[in-house]
């Protein structure tokens, strides 16, 4: 249909604003304002541009779509872009939030704003390029030159203890993913390609899979992330600005469960069913541990990061039951955190650019001069607590489904965790929105303006549908699932039957 | 009557040579008052030189009895040197006009140094690699002297020689052990005679080998050779630091390359376990010890120690592989170290030059594009992709996973990881904190050099084929 190379132009495009924003001069408040005014097109350019690719796209096929290859560093390495139902998910989610976030840092953002509107961009351009590149080189360099403006927006235009977190946040991951930068090289100088797809028909030595694995888990894990090494996740997303919250708690965080889909199943299938067991119960430690945590914060960000960590437990379950439901939930929970999130992170961003504060106990009563914040915030603690009809619960419901049929015991905690979820969210819930207005400073707390509610709006409304009609997105990634556990199936069974011979 | 040798090969050599002497006699009549004009001469007599080396023969010949080559490899590290050189000359200018150095000596005492570097990279014998080596430090003695009135140059300047003749020192023992046991200082003997032996290499050799490498990882600044450099780096003019930090250490890699490689190519099992420690410690002290430097220099001097360790290790693969790695860590290196190192020059407010990190506080603030070339700098230096310093990074990586030392490719990318910390830090002074005190406007020659070499960081990623094809061809010179 398209002889453009629709990808790299869908890449790019968030690049070319940035690039015309940094050529922007002139008085602070005119610079500001085009700086704003440009990110917020170019973001909704690239947002209805992604809409053309999904509107191309073939749900029929697992086959990637869009493919670009041009030649690049070497033969083996070259600039290989494609997409398939599952990246196509997470780019949307990414095209769709970006112009939000930066609609939600319209007002409150007031120093060096062209700064923060290039960061964004670029930030946009290199979550794209990661869910859209298809050789592990180029994955691993839109992977990890995410740090850099991430870096940049927590510790520019973070709150108070910024440096820390946001260095906190850059050697963990940049640690976690110089080891999955080695095995990246060991299978270069093994196999001479860097191709996924070519990577993914190989098959390699069972042995060394669990050395890759394990290097490959160790950068995915801490951006995913999975306890013990999700302690950068709650300082961050405290530190960061609101909009940073969003995009980090939205997109970043499924670039490690996407990584374990797109690159750990399908190049090591061997070594992911060897290591099942142990993802399994680090996830239900962390989805009852990082609940528990959470009944205990004090701060609001703080306790919607430690449900983050929840649910990020459940998507790790979900992928690793090796189950049709169990991966199309975890797929499903992963795009309901992202609104989610997302959202609770702006609901938070709301009342902290009035009153200045995250901490609970300063709020209360806030029903009484917010009614429609206190609606909007209802619904997104609810789909965060996964009541039926809202987009929590479908990839909730899915998740459990799968891991029952595998896993009893691990179906058991992941249940104890939405419980657990239910009393923190709605105790939340309970402190900040409901009782008397008692606190004076409160009563001139106003209610959300134009710009707050078109923030809102797609989300509830996409919140609401995907919760009572997930099928459309239940269709876009069906048949790169169904792919993804049929290639797993014959890798294994390959390898079975070469040990058998082996033995024999 | 003897014949003349070939002097083809060593036109560009000669070139310098010649130059060197006649500019000094024209400065020697016109006096302090044409440093200047000095200076630009000698930056287009190394351009003439580099148009001479990429014109001239690049086949392996040899002349001079031997004693001299030229080929691939050659080729390429003497064009980086001379850009390197060339480039300091240029960042100079500033500085020497405004801290009473401006003395027509100082570019023909490096122009000197660079012809001794050249000579280090086209030596095939153990004599002639000497001659260039001694006329490569000399000049550099005194460069790192040359504010004669202050008390921190002449003690970096007396540090340095005294260490420095130390190295030379174990380095002479270890040649002469060698032609003891060899009977031979030709590099192609040596390795004939290596080879002839049926039972490995002597004990002789061996230990020569050992003082010998010991010598060249003092001029390359590894760790344990590398207490001279944090001393150095600080005392001496900061355009001579930056000077020391991109050419010098390249022709000393040449050096060790072309003599590891060469005559002792066949005990590569032997002394790559030198190598090997010596990349280790390196990487991990100038990462660890780079953490509680105050002064911008003193930390630059760790963070190239880093450098070097990671170097080495495309050295300790003893592969072509590896040393394709070393040569394109080698041109990254020099195009965003050059970059930072103009950028400290500039760290100037009135007349006098501040040396303090902290002094970078909310440079974001008073001068955006300057704050934003050092970020790409220091991000590339921390190896983070998709700018330069990733890609030298990896292919020295992917060299030493080839050759099986998954240890040491362990060891480097931890302390890559401990290294990036010191780098963010200037990076976080320069955008998350309250601005110090503007520095001056760059001069138009050195936002120039950071321009170009801030977008060369920033844009390799686009463009690598050509630069890794180039390294190819250089390493594979050596292994013929």
């Amino acid at each position: 249909m398209f002889d453009w190379p629709l990808l790299t132009i869908l890449t790019l495009l968030p690049t070319v604003g940035a690039v015309f924003i940094f050529v922007i001069r002139g008085e602070d408040e005119l610079v500001a304002r085009n700086a704003r005014n440009v990110a917020l097109w170019t973001s909704l350019i690239t947002f209805v541009l992604s809409l053309v690719l999904w509107i191309g796209f073939d749900t029929s096929t697992a086959a990637f779509q869009f493919e670009e290859r041009r030649p690049w560093i070497a033969d083996g390495i070259t600039y290989h872009m494609g997409i398939d139902g599952i990246s196509l998910m997470f780019i949307l989610l990414t095209t769709l939030l970006t112009p939000l976030a930066i609609l939600a840092s319209w007002e409150s953002i007031k120093v060096r704003v062209r700064e923060y509107m290039i960061a964004f961009l670029i930030m946009e351009t290199l979550m794209i390029g990661v869910f859209s590149a298809l050789d592990i080189v180029l994955f691993y360099l839109f992977f990890e030159a995410g740090l850099i403006p991430m870096f940049l927006i927590i510790g520019i235009w973070g709150a108070d203890n910024r440096v820390y977190a946001t260095f906190k946040f850059f050697l963990f991951t940049l640690t976690g993913s110089v080891l999955m930068l080695l095995a990246i090289l060991w299978l270069y100088f093994q196999t001479g390609t860097t191709d996924i797809p070519q990577l993914a028909v190989i098959g390699f030595d069972p042995g060394w899979q669990k050395w890759l694995w394990i290097a490959f888990f160790a950068a995915f894990a801490v951006k995913i992330p999975m306890w013990p090494v999700h302690t950068w996740l709650p300082d961050a997303h405290v530190q960061a600005p609101t909009a940073g919250s969003v995009i980090l708690a939205a997109v970043l965080l499924k670039i490690g469960a996407y990584g374990f889909l797109r690159v750990s199943i399908p190049i090591l299938p061997d070594a992911s069913a060897y290591f099942t067991p142990f993802i399994f119960w680090l996830s239900a430690i962390a989805v009852i541990y990082a609940s528990l945590v959470a009944l205990m914060q004090e701060d609001m960000k703080k306790l919607v990061a430690y449900s983050s960590i929840a649910h990020m437990g459940f998507v790790t379950i979900g992928i690793f039951t090796f189950t049709t439901v169990g991966i199309e939930g975890a797929l499903m929970v992963m795009i309901s955190h992202g609104l989610v999130s997302a959202a609770l992170f702006l609901c938070v961003g709301v009342v902290y650019d009035r009153h200045h504060t995250r901490l609970i106990d300063k709020y209360g009563g806030l029903v009484h001069r917010m009614p429609t914040y206190a609606a909007i915030f209802l619904v997104f603690t609810l789909a965060n607590i996964g009541l039926p009809g809202t987009s929590g619960f479908v990839g909730e419901f899915l998740v459990l489904v799968g891991v029952f049929q595998v896993n009893t015991w691990i179906a058991f905690l992941a249940t104890t965790g939405i419980i657990l979820s239910a009393a923190y969210a709605l105790w939340m819930y309970r402190r900040v929105i409901m009782g008397a207005l008692t606190k004076e400073e409160l009563r001139y707390m106003f209610d959300l303006n134009g710009r707050e509610m078109a923030v809102f709006a797609p989300l509830v409304v996409l919140v609401l549908l995907f919760g009572v009609w997930p099928q459309p997105l239940l269709d876009v990634f069906s048949a790169s699932v169904a792919n993804l556990l049929d290639e797993h199936q014959l890798a294994l069974g390959l390898s079975e039957a070469k040990s058998m011979f082996a033995a024999r | 009557m003897t014949e003349l040798p070939n002097l083809t090969p060593a036109i560009p050599e000669i070139l310098l040579a010649a130059a060197a002497l006649t500019l000094l006699l024209y400065g020697a009549f016109r006096g302090d008052s044409s440093t200047r004009t000095v200076s630009w001469a000698t930056v287009v007599v190394m351009g003439l030189a580099a148009v001479f080396i990429v014109s001239g023969p690049s086949d392996g010949v040899h002349t001079f009895a031997g004693m001299f080559v030229a080929d691939g490899f050659g080729v390429f590290m003497k064009l980086l040197i001379l850009l390197g050189s060339a480039l300091t000359i240029i960042l100079s200018l500033g500085y020497i006009r405004d801290h009473g150095m401006e003395r027509f000596e100082y570019p023909i005492l490096i122009l000197l140094a660079t012809l001794g570097m050249m000579m280090m990279v086209a030596a095939s014998d153990l004599i002639s690699l000497y001659v260039g080596l001694e006329l490569q430090s000399l000049s550099l003695y005194v460069l790192a002297a040359f504010r004669r009135d202050s008390e921190r140059s002449t003690e970096a300047g007396l540090k340095y020689f005294v260490l420095g003749a130390l190295a030379s020192g174990i380095l002479l023992y270890g040649a002469s052990l060698i032609y003891g046991f060899t009977g031979s200082t030709n590099f192609e003997a040596i390795a004939a005679n290596i080879a002839a032996q049926e039972n490995g290499a002597s004990v002789g050799v061996l230990f020569g080998l050992a003082f010998l490498t010991a010598g060249l990882a003092f001029k390359v600044a590894a760790v344990p050779f590398h207490m001279w450099t944090p001393d150095v780096y600080e005392g001496a003019p900061t355009p001579v630091t930056a000077f020391f930090s991109v050419a010098p250490k390249i022709a000393a890699f040449a050096l060790l390359v072309r003599v590891m490689m060469g005559p002792f190519g066949g005990l590569a099992g032997d002394w790559s376990q030198i190598v090997i420690v010596l990349s280790a410690m390196s990487m991990v002290l100038g990462a660890f010890a780079a953490i509680g430097q105050r002064n911008i220099k003193r930390m630059m001097a760790y963070s190239s120690i880093g450098h070097v360790g990671f170097a080495l290790m495309g050295l300790a693969a003893a592969t072509p592989q590896g040393i394709q790695g070393l040569i394109l860590y080698m041109t990254l290196y020099l195009a965003m170290n050059i970059g930072a190192w103009a950028i400290i020059l500039n760290m100037r407010r009135g007349s006098g030059l501040v040396e303090s990190i902290d002094d970078l506080a909310g440079m974001a603030k008073n001068q955006p594009m300057l704050a934003a070339a050092m970020a790409i700098f220091m991000f590339s230096l921390a190896g983070i992709p998709p700018l330069a310093g990733f890609f030298a990074k990896f292919y020295v990586l992917l060299a030493a996973l080839d050759a099986g030392l998954y240890t040491l490719a362990v060891i480097g990318v931890l302390s890559a990881v401990v290294g990036s910390f010191y780098y963010l830090r200037i990076i976080k002074l320069m955008y998350f904190d309250e601005p110090a005190e503007k520095f001056s406007a760059p001069t138009r020659e050195v936002g120039v050099i950071i321009t170009v070499a801030a977008v060369f960081t920033l844009l390799f990623f686009l463009f690598p084929a050509p630069f890794v094809a180039e390294a190819e061809l250089a390493a594979n010179a050596l292994f013929r």
